[in-house]
């Protein structure tokens, strides 16, 4: 690949690539992201360019030099969101999206829609009337949605840097080298307002500012791709599905800061993000897009990559750093700041993905632009991974400020299971919200400072739907377990407080509990919260302070009535034989390791209370579904 | 350590240039060959990287991937993260233990095949209850699901 | 307009105070801490030190930067709250033995869980049972009693470089520990004991060898002689109410006769002996012209150890004169042998010394005659305090007393061994002209002061020589790295183990720098009030040299050949 000296052949190329993108007749957007992967895309993608070879209709698999007319274009894209329905495809220009799809269907796909330009019906969404939607953006799934840094996510091939040149990528790099100064490009993003998207929503111009301000040679950018909270997977889905815009964000933040290198730092966990930003680096450098004096402009910028080990704390930014030297990932105390000493004891502007997937739409359409996004003071839009009891599981993006009712009943298609509960914002920082009596949050806006008045916060966007199956208590088990799992271990109250949280919790899910846990478990997250070293101590304690205060009669139910309202904590239920189903077979007797179960053949069996352990073995045995938690 | 385990981590340092700060890539390459951190190789490392080894083992020890027990030769993964656990993934960790007969404390099969650990979040969310088998993700687990794949992994392995 | 802030109330001027901390201790008003000191970098792990701004923000005060007007509460209600949940937590995961503790009176965590009246944990005994490891010679290390502050892994890898510990794992499975769970005694452990100079608790204590010590002051035919070192007079009197600095060597000679010692002497004497090997060495080797490398010292085991581990390359320039303590231990032992063999009796050798590092010192194969170590035991001046009070001496009432002769005189240079920067002076009396200007001129020349790294030129006849003077392992290190790379050039070079040197021994009552400090202030005021300010002048050390023991033995008994010079 020729390397791109200058503006002006950057601005020839994107109308080369947009001719070549043009002349294709059809593209065929298989969906390569982590789910649908999962799901086989990667061989669907084979078998449809095997298929249109043995059709000798000319596939382009990515834009070079030659333009073929009447080409198809067949392309894997990143995450297009909606992975409940996986894996999926997406036919352009016709906009449709082809759900669930097989290897056995693609032959039909080619022969119908790519050739005789009609729909396969039945691998079209369907809502739960069963209407059927032709047009992938009017599903009420995409419908309802203002994607802005996900604007690419399913609708560009992730590994290719020519179809993201040809899209206007790396505008706002050539804008901000040429026709702005340092000062201009931070006026500009701290009028938009951004606030980073990882958690703590600071303004982004402003820490930039600060980095700028700092009289030092040797000053980083860090993309904070750590993305551990359980139940989240924007950044994944950004790195996965548009690497080259979080390369532009970083670039544009080091122009604006005089930095010269970067460092991406990636969960472990996320491979397959780590080999497109791999490839998406190697390629902007090869274009000349990143290394030295680039387009011309004497500016220099280089990108490496550090991959996680496997601790949630590096989430944390001191943390981060740390690990990236080469350190255990344990935060250390401030100031000094990231902004003064960070990353090797230098200035360091530290932003997460998302935030800087924002920066490059910022910078080519202006602040007043975004400014039309979101309510005053939260501008712009959010992603959230809308998960749990919820019809449309999947990645999700709308403006700041949209209210919950929205996102869970338009977008997600309403709660699965059963009744809505409440939802759990911002993972093991976050807390719970709900809908009773009292509280109506299903009509806050979610933005930084609404949910912050109720003691949640955005996090970093992983939004978990519960159902009236879920136990709140349990749910504030599971997250005070991962807390207290990844605690570094650094500070006192952090340390042994969560533990000891855990400890309680445990307790009262397992019907030990009594009024006074509670009473500790307020004292221990009153000191854990003001007296803990990091962010991530600060907040430990959120989901059991928000199921207390919204949920709080589950609590006592546990302690006093020695109840699990939701019927989830094994230690408070009873296992019951329904004697109307029970057709006397004796297999549960049989399998009961403390022989609890008693009855004759043919005869409705029953469950010895004091004896059961209740292991559920016999439920999984059971075939006619006679044996059920009560 | 024989002449070729000195070679490999010979070659692994230098392809990062002997630099201290980059010990946990350093380590994370070691472990992609042997599965593992052989002790050796962290002392050897620590003599390379002028690291003490306390530090180098303390390093190893807080993060959750890095593992100074030899591993199996399929790692499973249960994601354990919150759309799972929703999800019930808590049963199907229970049932590949029973299959495999390992507990909470014993994470490795004797004959060296499975290794069967939790993870926080595999970022697979939208496909819970996810689990995956060195790297490769399964979605939509159930206990039923986790039999059939022990299952199938065990008759490739012709045990 | 001076700067000033407002803590409870009271209004605190401040210039250049690192932290809100010291603006607070400047009222009058001590923080709890655990993991705070001032020659460690900040660590703020314990969070017993917060304090709520007038925005009722709590903020760890080891860790905040003073602003001009900040007003602070140290003791409100929250706070207090906070402080007592956080010492529950702890003694929630912490041995409770206090009785039976090593540490007990002593220990910060005790002080401060009753200084807060704590009088409950309220939560479960989950705490783990952890190995003891005492594999080491010098160190015993208990992990049950270990809070995590960090203070032994900053002490050990960031101020001596040795890094034998480290923090493994992490959340509440976080132990401080050698790699791979090893024990003490298979790291490069120097023994400096910095780590349980620090450590608030008994997870980290200096073994005692007072078992060994009460049992031969006990048996029946046995002579037991003493030698105390030079910083042991400056700090034992602290725990009696004496202050840092307080020279009290009379009153511990008389206490020692009373625990029941034969013979008492002063290590200073063998400091003497010391200087007049040392310079002979230097002094030839200036005039071999072998001066591409420094000569180093030799006194401090801890920096031996360091030397053998790390930079065994070095080890030919070390000088190969025993420490003062080592030499004489060789000396007591031949200087009785005669008579032992004739009365029948067997001479025990003790040495109280400010360190841990001498323990394992004294074990050394090349420090035994015959399979038999030359200083038979070494205990603290810790060890020393608890034999006072055991024997319930009153040591503020008791009359002080000399040392035994034949070995009763020491000079001032002998005396100031106990501090960093005490060798290179008492080397530089002894081959400079004799004379007062000499004599102020080396005071003055750079080489005294509580830093860590300091270096001299001093006119020695006709050659400048350079001279650096270095506390602490890493200070060493960083120096040694200059020195390797050609960047620095030194003719000698004086390494002690300890920050500030001998007066900051693991051996010695705990203390925070400022007392350390006094300590060695009170050391050259002693040597001020000397009669013999010059080893060379010291009329005992001359007269062994001229007919007595000494007389041609000098080299066998006053050098040593360390085994790990013959390897490679």
């Amino acid at each position: 690949m020729s390397r791109i000296r200058t503006r002006d052949e950057l601005n020839q190329k994107r109308k080369e690539y947009l001719k070549a993108l043009q002349a294709q007749s059809k593209q065929i957007l298989v969906c390569g992201g982590t789910g649908c992967v999962a799901g086989g895309s990667l061989k669907i993608y084979a078998k449809l360019n095997e298929i249109l070879k043995e059709k000798n209709i000319p596939c382009a698999l990515k834009i070079g030099h030659e333009i073929e007319e009447n080409s198809v274009g067949l392309k894997k894209s990143g995450c297009h969101g909606f992975c409940e329905k996986g894996p999926l495809i997406r036919i352009d220009p016709l906009g449709i999206l082809y759900t669930k799809v097989k290897v056995e269907d693609c032959e039909e796909i080619v022969e119908k829609t790519i050739i005789g330009n009609e729909v396969v019906e039945r691998l079209l969404y369907k809502d739960s009337q069963g209407k059927a939607y032709e047009n992938q953006d009017s599903i009420p799934f995409y419908k309802n949605q203002t994607r802005v840094a996900l604007e690419h996510c399913g609708k560009l091939n992730a590994e290719s840097i020519s179809e993201y040149i040809a899209e206007g990528g790396y505008q706002a790099v050539a804008k901000a080298l040429f026709d702005m100064t340092p000062e201009e490009i931070i006026e500009e993003i701290t009028e938009s307002s951004l606030r980073g998207r990882g958690g703590g929503g600071f303004p982004t111009g402003r820490k930039w500012a600060q980095v700028l301000r700092q009289d030092v040679e040797e000053k980083y950018v860090v993309c904070n791709g750590d993305e551990g909270d359980p139940g989240a997977f924007m950044d994944r889905s950004m790195m996965e599905g548009d690497p080259h815009k979080v390369i532009e964000g970083m670039l544009i933040a080091g122009i604006a800061t005089k930095a010269h290198t970067g460092y991406i730092y990636v969960r472990a966990e996320y491979p397959l993000a780590v080999e497109r930003l791999k490839i998406a680096i190697e390629k902007a450098t090869d274009r000349g897009l990143l290394g030295k004096n680039i387009l011309n402009s004497g500016f220099d910028f280089v990108i490496h990559i550090s991959q996680g080990a496997g601790a949630f704390v590096c989430g944390e930014g001191s943390a981060l750093t740390s690990s990236i030297e080469g350190n255990r990932g344990m935060p250390r105390v401030k100031p000094p700041r990231t902004v003064e000493h960070g990353l090797f004891d230098k200035p360091t502007v530290l932003n997460n993905v998302e935030t800087f997937c924002n920066i490059a739409p910022i910078i080519n359409n202006g602040a007043q632009w975004y400014k039309t996004l979101g309510p005053e003071g939260n501008h712009g839009t959010k992603a959230f991974a809308l998960t749990g009891n919820v019809v449309n599981t999947g990645l999700i993006e709308v403006p700041m400020g949209t209210k919950l009712r929205e996102v869970i009943f338009d977008i997600g298609g309403g709660v699965s299971g059963g009744e809505f509960k409440g939802v759990q914002i911002g993972g093991p920082s976050g807390g719970c919200l709900c809908l009773n009596e009292e509280e109506n949050h299903l009509d806050l806006n979610m933005d930084f400072d609404s949910l912050k008045k109720v003691g949640a916060m955005i996090g970093s966007g992983g939004l978990v739907v519960m159902n009236e199956h879920t136990c709140m208590v349990e749910v504030a088990r599971f997250f005070m377990q991962f807390t207290q799992n990844e605690s570094c271990g650094k500070c006192v109250p952090c340390r042994e407080g969560t533990k000891r949280m855990l400890e309680l919790l445990t307790d009262i899910t397992e019907g030990r509990g009594t009024l006074q846990h509670i009473e500790m478990l307020e004292e221990l997250a009153d000191t854990i919260s003001n007296t803990a070293l990091c962010g991530l101590g600060k907040t430990a304690a959120s989901p059991v302070v928000s199921t207390l205060k919204y949920f709080r009669d589950e609590y006592i139910s546990h302690v006093v009535n020695h109840k699990c309202p939701a019927g989830q904590c094994k230690a408070l239920v009873n296992l019951v034989i329904d004697s109307d189903k029970c057709k006397g077979c004796t297999k549960c007797a049989r399998m009961c390791p403390v022989s609890a179960i008693s009855g004759e053949l043919k005869k409705a069996h029953v469950i010895d209370v004091e004896k059961c352990i209740k292991c559920g073995t016999c439920i999984d045995g059971c075939k006619f579904g006679a044996i059920r938690y009560e | 350590m024989t002449t070729e385990d000195i070679k490999v981590l010979d070659d692994i340092l230098s392809s990062h240039d002997y630099n201290p700060s980059l010990v946990i890539a350093v380590m994370q390459d070691i472990q992609r060959y042997y599965r593992y951190l052989p002790e050796e190789s962290l002392t050897y490392i620590s003599q390379k990287l002028g690291l003490p080894e306390a530090k180098i083992y303390g390093v190893a020890t807080f993060y959750e991937n890095f593992s100074l027990d030899a591993k199996g030769k399929y790692v499973i993964k249960i994601c354990d993260g919150t759309a799972c656990h929703v999800r019930n993934s808590v049963p199907i960790l229970e049932e590949m233990r029973k299959i495999l007969g390992l507990s909470d404390s014993k994470h490795t099969t004797d004959d060296g095949l499975f290794t069967v650990e939790t993870v926080s979040c595999l970022g697979a969310c939208g496909l819970a209850p996810a689990c995956t088998v060195n790297d490769e993700v399964y979605p939509a687990m159930t206990p039923e699901k986790a039999r059939e794949l022990i299952k199938k992994l065990k008759e490739a392995e012709g045990v | 307009m001076a700067k000033y802030m407002i803590v409870d109330g009271i209004r605190v001027e401040f210039t250049d105070e690192r932290n809100v901390l010291q603006v607070v201790q400047k009222a009058g008003i001590h923080l709890p801490t655990f993991c705070y000191y001032t020659e460690l970098s900040i660590y703020g792990a314990c969070r017993m030190c917060m304090v709520e701004d007038s925005r009722g923000s709590v903020m760890a005060a080891c860790s905040t930067p003073p602003r001009d007007k900040m007003e602070i509460r140290t003791n409100t209600s929250r706070l207090h709250d906070y402080r007592k949940m956080i010492l529950e937590l702890l003694l929630a995961s912490h041995c409770r033995d206090c009785t039976i503790c090593e540490k007990d009176g002593r220990c910060r965590l005790q002080m401060l869980a009753t200084r807060f009246g704590l009088n409950q944990v309220r939560f479960k005994d989950t705490r783990p049972e952890m190995p003891i490891d005492d594999s080491s010679i010098a160190i015993i290390r208990n992990p049950g009693k270990c809070i995590l502050c960090g203070d032994c892994v900053r002490m050990c890898n960031e101020v001596q470089h040795v890094g034998a510990i480290d923090f493994a794992y992490r959340g509440s499975n976080a132990i401080v520990t050698p790699a791979f769970g090893r024990t003490l005694a298979q790291t490069d452990c120097v023994h400096c004991g910095q780590c349980a100079a620090v450590c608030p608790t008994a997870a980290i204590v200096v073994k005692s060898d007072l078992k060994n010590v009460w049992k031969a002051l006990y048996a029946p035919n046995t002579r037991t002689v003493v030698q105390v070192a030079p910083a042991v007079r400056v700090a034992l009197g602290e725990e009696f109410g004496l202050k840092p600095g307080d020279n009290s060597i009379g009153k511990i000679f008389t206490a020692l006769r009373m625990c029941g010692f034969n013979t008492v002497f002063d290590t200073s004497f063998a400091a003497d002996l010391t200087i007049m090997e040392e310079s002979k060495e230097l002094v030839e080797k200036l005039k071999k012209g072998d001066t591409q490398m420094p000569l180093f010292t030799s006194c401090c085991p801890g920096w031996i150890k360091f030397v053998e581990t790390k930079h065994p390359d070095l080890m030919p320039y070390v000088s190969t004169c025993k420490s003062p303590m080592e030499m004489f231990g060789a000396v007591i032992k031949d200087y009785y042998k005669k008579a032992d063999e004739e009365s029948g009796l067997k001479t025990v050798s003790v040495a109280v010394m400010p360190c841990s590092a001498k323990k394992a010192e004294a074990a050394r194969d090349e420090f035994k005659t015959n399979g038999v170590p030359d200083v038979d035991y070494v205990i603290t001046t810790t060890e020393l305090i608890k034999m006072i009070r055991e024997l319930g001496i009153q040591f503020n009432e008791i009359e002080p007393s000399a040392p035994d002769m034949p070995f009763s005189i020491s000079s001032g240079a002998g005396m100031i061994f106990g501090t960093t920067g005490g060798v290179t002076e008492a080397a530089l009396r002894r081959v400079a002209e004799n004379s007062q200007y000499a004599m102020k001129e080396i005071e003055y020349s750079g080489v005294r002061g509580f830093d860590g790294v300091k270096s001299a030129y001093v006119t020695l006849g006709d050659t400048a020589l350079r001279i650096a003077v270095v506390s602490g392992l890493g200070n060493a290190d960083e120096l040694i790295k200059k020195i390797k790379s050609g960047e620095e050039h030194f003719d000698f070079v004086e390494v002690m183990a300890c920050p500030g040197g001998c007066v900051s021994g693991a051996g010695q009552p705990h203390a925070y720098v400022e007392n350390k400090k006094k300590r060695a202030a009170g050391l050259y005021t002693t040597d001020k009030s000397a009669l013999v300010k010059r080893s060379n002048d010291n009329p005992v050390v001359m007269h062994m040299y001229e007919t007595g023991v000494l007389k041609n033995r000098a080299h066998e008994l006053l050098h040593v050949h360390y085994h790990t010079c013959d390897k490679k």
